[in-house]
């Protein structure tokens, strides 16, 4: 096997739908045995790449390669080192949780001793023992999501690409999912997994922010956080939501959000006093002090900074 | 090459998917009741109620002659069975009505002069029918009665000979709708079904999403064409055994041909249709496009493959049309096994064509077929 730094190389990529530009211009590198979260609003492309990158879509312009391997034309050599977990369910509702995971295992090759081997193995892993003989279109939404992340694990790939492989499940199931993720990682499987929630980007080693098709942020998940140009303060007092308009008028600030009865504010790394000018603004009766950045306010500052521009001019 | 490192083979891709249709098709309750019900509701309705043997047309008479001879010829033509006399008029204007009403489906008018008329010997027509002309069929069937050879009595002397055509009928001697019906079916039932099921097993994955989980795996795409035509290929066997039985037991249908030779026609007959089927489903945007598409192949496949309506009896360019379609050569294939006895020999160029037809439609199946989402 070949040994390669980066699983994924993709260079000016671009996939246009009509007049319509979906991905623009994207360059980004996913590192061997990293977990490289894709973080976006929805919408922003992030499907339309990953589906460029597994093959399922050809790109209108731009270079990627998968595992070494040149894309399209190396596509089904891919496809059969790669797991690939949809947005949407997209196994079969009307077949059973061991028939959907028994057909993956032929339609992949795996020879049927040690099929039943790796069924089991999975099933027991993602908690789907005792639903084996449950249709899957009859499954909750997490036990749905267990089940296509069984059957993307099946062949034990070395890349898998996870398409919001935790929406529809609760925290707890989110939690062991993460732990799964990063058990995989250790033993050398490299991980893409795009979602637009802010505590799983928090947990990828590095991160890619897509906005409107166009990368606005990427790096290591604490570089990022702490390369943070712009500046983060905090607004607490009783009652701060009447503040967020006042706030938001205010030409150095870029955004503002609530946070259970604090104010997150971002302003711009151009003012000197951040918490003097926010102060001034809102009155003594709320204290202000500046705090270090989260990636949300990374993902907010990066996608919102454009709009916010527009909308104060 | 996966860490695994399994023995990927086309076999067992191949064997997931029809496993997979096969699962699918069993829970499928619908699917699975059109595999039985439709050859059997069809066989039934088709085999009892198409009859182009006109029998008992009700007819009104208006016999203005009253005498021996004019009831002699009445009883002579209700002989025929052609008609059943239903109403006795005094005058021709009341047929009118009644033929206008649909009461009757003809009026006999016997002249006044129809004892003359007979022995005048000069051409005239003996007596009027007045035919409602809207059912072509059963006028055909009347107008035929205008060669009736009437004659008085049954001792015929040399000049009274009527100049008949005499007609001998080396198969289906009755002339028995039904047995000329049900091959026919066999055609009908397989087109209309196989080509149904098959048009919409590509574009049904691809509406509920799983072909994005599909195209992601390395089957190809000749793996999974073949994947899918291997169940309906069972139907289709499932479904002819079907019909034949029931065409025996029900009305009769002889086997006078080659068993072997039937079920390989019909196999070929399948193929063309799953081909076809699947070629529709790789191009139709959505199940309701597939079904769309799929009516355009069955309804020239009724009408103009000679199930219906005489293929001879079609301008020069239906015929043409006629000869693009699968089942027109199937339907000739059945009734030459089943009725006439014939052997594979005399059958080639129908085989052929159905075995043409499969490989072509796979093949642009498959090429057109595209894995990939745009």
């Amino acid at each position: 096997m070949k040994l390669i730094d980066d699983v994924i190389v993709v260079h000016g990529l671009t996939k246009r739908f009509g007049e319509f530009v979906a991905v623009n211009n994207l360059d980004m590198n996913i590192k061997s045995g990293s977990i490289h979260g894709f973080l976006g609003p929805n919408g922003s492309g992030k499907t339309t790449a990953i589906r460029m990158m597994c093959g399922l879509m050809d790109a209108s312009e731009g270079d990627i390669h998968v595992l070494g391997l040149s894309m399209p034309e190396h596509a089904s050599q891919v496809r059969d080192q790669v797991g690939y977990m949809t947005q949407k369910f997209a196994l079969y509702e009307d077949l059973t949780i061991k028939e959907n995971l028994r057909f993956i295992a032929k339609v992949r090759g795996i020879p049927a001793a040690l099929a039943k081997e790796r069924l089991n193995a999975v099933m027991i892993d993602n908690d789907l023992v005792e639903y084996q003989s449950q249709l899957a279109g009859s499954l909750s939404g997490g036990q749905k999501r267990r089940l296509a992340f069984s059957a993307a694990v099946l062949t034990e790939p070395r890349l898998l690409i996870l398409d919001e492989p935790t929406s529809e499940v609760d925290p707890n199931t989110r939690r062991e999912m993460w732990a799964k993720f990063f058990k995989l990682a250790s033993v050398g499987t490299s991980i893409l997994i795009s979602t637009h929630l802010m505590d799983e980007a928090e947990r990828c080693h590095y991160l890619t922010v897509l906005n409107d098709g166009i990368k606005v942020a990427d790096g290591k998940t604490d570089q990022l956080k702490n390369e943070f140009s712009h500046q983060v303060v905090l607004v607490e007092g009783e009652n701060v939501t009447p503040l967020t308009d006042s706030i938001m008028q205010m030409k150095q600030v870029l955004a503002v959000a609530q946070s259970g009865l604090v104010l997150r504010v971002i302003v711009s790394k151009e003012e000197a006093d951040p918490v003097r000018i926010v102060s001034e603004n809102i009155g003594p009766k709320f204290s202000v002090r500046k705090i270090k950045a989260t990636i949300e306010d990374v993902f907010v500052a990066a996608t919102q900074t454009t709009k916010c521009r527009l909308d104060k001019e | 090459m996966n860490r695994l490192g399994f023995n990927k083979g086309a076999l067992s891709r191949v064997t997931a998917i029809f496993v997979k249709e096969f699962i699918q098709l069993k829970r499928d309750r619908l699917t699975f009741a059109m595999v039985v019900m439709v050859p059997l509701i069809q066989l039934l309705l088709f085999g009892y109620t198409i009859n182009t043997d006109v029998r008992h047309v009700p007819i009104a008479i208006v016999d203005q002659c009253q005498t021996q001879l004019s009831r002699q010829f009445i009883e002579d033509i209700k002989a025929t069975q052609i008609i059943d006399v239903v109403k006795f008029f005094d005058s021709p204007s009341r047929i009118m009505e009644a033929v206008r009403a649909g009461k009757v489906g003809a009026g006999l008018l016997i002249p006044r002069d129809f004892e003359k008329r007979y022995n005048d010997k000069n051409n005239d027509p003996l007596a009027h029918f007045i035919v409602d002309g809207s059912d072509t069929v059963v006028a055909g069937a009347l107008k035929a009665l205008r060669a009736f050879p009437f004659t008085q009595s049954s001792s015929i002397s040399a000049d009274q000979i009527p100049h008949t055509i005499a007609v001998e009928l080396l198969y289906n001697p009755e002339q028995r709708s039904a047995l000329f019906t049900v091959p026919g079916l066999l055609g009908v039932i397989l087109t209309m079904t196989l080509t149904f099921f098959t048009a919409v097993a590509l574009v049904r994955e691809r509406e509920r999403g799983n072909m994005e989980i599909l195209i992601a795996t390395p089957i190809s795409s000749m793996e999974l064409m073949i994947g899918k035509l291997i169940p309906y290929m069972v139907i289709g066997l499932i479904q002819v055994s079907l019909i034949l039985l029931l065409g025996h037991f029900l009305f009769q249908l002889p086997f006078v041909g080659n068993f072997g030779l039937l079920y390989f026609c019909c196999m070929l007959f399948i193929f063309a249709n799953v081909g076809l089927g699947l070629l529709v489903s790789v191009k139709a945007p959505n199940q309701l496009g597939a079904m769309q598409l799929s009516i355009f192949i069955l309804l020239p496949s009724i009408l103009l493959s000679g199930f219906m309506f005489p293929y001879d009896a079609m301008p020069q360019a239906a015929q043409w049309l006629a000869e693009l379609l699968p089942m027109t050569h199937f339907i000739r294939l059945t009734r030459g096994i089943l009725l006439r006895g014939a052997q594979l020999g005399g059958l080639m160029p129908d085989v052929l064509f159905l075995l043409g037809f499969f490989l072509l439609t796979m093949l642009l199946a498959t090429i057109l077929f595209k894995k990939k989402l745009d």
